[in-house]
């Protein structure tokens, strides 16, 4: 402790004497560096969605309209009801299946959040077009998975205050970081207890 | 004098035995002249190593692998470093591209290239690696090659602006928990990055082993996150907003996941953790006589620096501390080396890296008694156990 109290002392010592002779110590911010970003510009490029449904949109859809709009956009690679193909994951399926020796990882198994339905099919889907799909059709399509999960009826309403209540069967599936491990050996593991999630 | 003549004239037909037994190879006796300068210069006709990867459904999909078996020293050339891709290589014009930086920030800004370089700049070097890196390793599916086991990782020296000195720049509001970072690719490629870490180390990188960032890799902007796993690291940023929380974007609240025995995952599992293999003599090598080899691979710590490497020859039944190259840096790839005679016999060579924070790297069974055998969404995520090799009478070099 002593060793390390001289050490900062030393270093202090130094780092005045460096910015006394050439007159550089950090920069103090702001420099004045970059433009405004005009609100405009932001809602214009802003994609995230919150837990919370922040971000979300206007727009809504059922998953009856949803079923027509699935085949048409992503059924060649999910297959015909989100059961996947060869190459493709499948979206639907694998309820109570994680505590067994074969689990199914799917939006109706594993997501924790209906919201991150809704953005990643705006994000990045269908793979060869994405953001191609207008607001509605994400709702109607995020409405339809929802639906062929037993998560919603088919004819219930997705929009921006209904899609964040959604309760997803694994919400409480996780642990946050590797807080709390002490395996495969103990270490001093940092800044694992400091992450702050959604309430 | 005669005789340099008559050597020349003998020279000038080929390959030569010059006296008893002397063979002049052509390389060394040729004088012609060479070629002439270039603007940007490629690697010599007779070097092949490559970036290796299986096709796939969707062409833009999937990753390419280092050949860590060629490479010398801790810097991954920029043209093998790994990648992995979403949808595809995005082409970005430097001179339309900015920066937008917004969310809980007093300042919402924008930035172009040139106003990124205006900043304080920092050049650090440090690994990036893939979470999926060895996993078919937990899967007791051990790779032929240290391509194919730990290829998804690689080292560079990147340059850029820290991403504390751009929040502190717009200005952080009292609320700000999360960046939320935002990629230009096809698929929009996002992640949430927790502020402490935003404020430690991040870099906001334009530059790779002393040129722009190679369009694979990012081009022209994309984060460094050190030590922590690849899919954090985004690609041709093009947006970062600060938030209270994180968007549980698709990669970070399912993809990205650790499946534990009990059917919980663990999720924002960050670090790599502490890891090594030994990449000469590797899987598909061989030996061509007895005598001394150089065993030597690389070591890291998504945690912090490299404290010990130790090897060993008989299967883990004693081991000897190897001569790590210095400067050891925090999160790079830390290169061992340890001497070697080979007496012709059956040999397992292994590594076991310790870290600054006293991890050991664990084995297979260690860790797969504490983390269980089941995948998640993309398989397993994290593994960085010990790797062994063993070395055949014959001088092949297989996995164990």
């Amino acid at each position: 402790m002593a060793a390390c109290r001289t050490f900062s002392l030393l270093t202090l010592l130094s780092t005045v004497c460096v910015c006394s002779v050439v007159n550089a110590g950090p920069p103090s911010a702001p420099l004045g560096i970059g433009r405004p970003a005009p609100a405009q510009r932001i809602s214009a490029e802003d994609l995230t969605i919150l837990p919370d449904g922040t971000g979300l949109p206007a727009g809504r859809g059922t998953a009856k309209q949803g079923a027509p709009l699935f085949s048409q956009q992503c059924a060649a690679c999910h297959g015909d009801h989100g059961e996947g193909r060869a190459d493709f994951p499948p979206l639907v399926g694998g309820r109570g299946s994680l505590a067994g020796d074969q689990p199914v990882t799917t939006v109706g198994s594993y997501w924790p959040y209906a919201t991150t339905v809704w953005d990643y099919i705006r994000r990045a889907m269908p793979y060869p077009n994405p953001g191609s799909l207008r607001d509605d059709e994400v709702y109607a399509l995020t409405a339809y998975l929802l639906y062929l999960n037993g998560i919603v009826p088919e004819s219930e309403v997705i929009d921006r205050v209904t899609l964040p209540r959604i309760r997803m069967p694994n919400r409480n599936g996780f642990i946050d970081g590797w807080s709390g491990v002490s395996w495969p050996v103990s270490h001093s593991c940092p800044n694992d207890s400091v992450l702050s999630m959604p309430p | 004098m005669a005789d340099m003549i008559r050597r020349r004239a003998l020279l000038g037909g080929g390959a030569a035995a010059v006296g008893a037994g002397l063979v002049i190879p052509d390389v060394a006796a040729s004088r012609d002249l060479g070629a002439g300068r270039s603007g940007y210069s490629d690697r010599s006709k007779y070097e092949n190593a490559q970036r290796v990867f299986r096709p796939s459904a969707t062409p833009g999909t999937g990753a390419s692998r280092t050949p860590l078996q060629d490479l010398y020293g801790i810097i991954t050339p920029s043209s093998l470093h790994y990648e992995r891709h979403h949808s595809g290589v995005p082409s970005i014009d430097p001179a339309q591209y900015e920066l937008l930086l917004h969310g809980l920030v007093t300042r919402p800004l924008r930035f172009s290239l040139d106003e990124l370089r205006q900043f304080p700049s920092v050049s650090r070097i440090h690994f990036i690696e893939c979470a999926g890196n060895a996993g078919r390793e937990h899967r007791g599916e051990p790779a032929p090659t240290v391509q194919i086991s730990h290829g998804l990782l690689s080292c560079s020296e990147w340059t850029g602006v820290l991403l504390s000195t751009l929040l502190q720049e717009a200005g952080l509001k009292d609320s700000a928990q999360w960046i939320v970072a935002e990629g230009a690719d096809a698929a929009r490629h996002t992640r949430s990055i927790p502020i402490h870490k935003a404020l430690d180390d991040v870099i906001v990188a334009y530059g790779q082993n002393g040129e722009a960032i190679r369009p694979e890799q990012g081009y022209p902007l994309r984060l460094v996150v050190p030590g922590w796993e690849g899919n954090i690291n985004v690609k041709w940023l093009r947006r970062l907003q600060v938030a209270n929380q994180p968007a549980m974007s698709r990669d970070e609240s399912s993809s990205y996941t650790d499946l534990l025995p009990d059917g919980r995952a663990r999720r924002f599992t960050f670090e790599m953790q502490t890891n090594s293999v030994i990449t000469r003599p590797s899987g598909g090598q061989h030996l061509q006589e007895r005598g001394f080899h150089e065993i030597t691979g690389l070591a890291w710590s998504g945690y912090g620096r490299i404290t010990r490497v130790e090897v060993s020859v008989d299967g883990g039944g004693s081991w000897r501390d190897a001569e790590l190259q210095t400067p050891v840096l925090s999160k790079a790839l830390t290169r061992f080396r340890v001497p070697w005679r080979w007496v012709g016999e059956e040999a397992v060579l292994q590594s076991r890296a310790t870290d600054e924070t006293g991890y050991v790297q664990p084995t297979r069974e260690v860790l797969v008694a504490a983390r269980g055998m089941k995948e998640g969404p993309d398989g397993f995520n994290h593994y960085h156990g010990i790797k062994p090799w063993k070395v055949n009478r014959d001088g092949s070099v297989s996995h164990i």
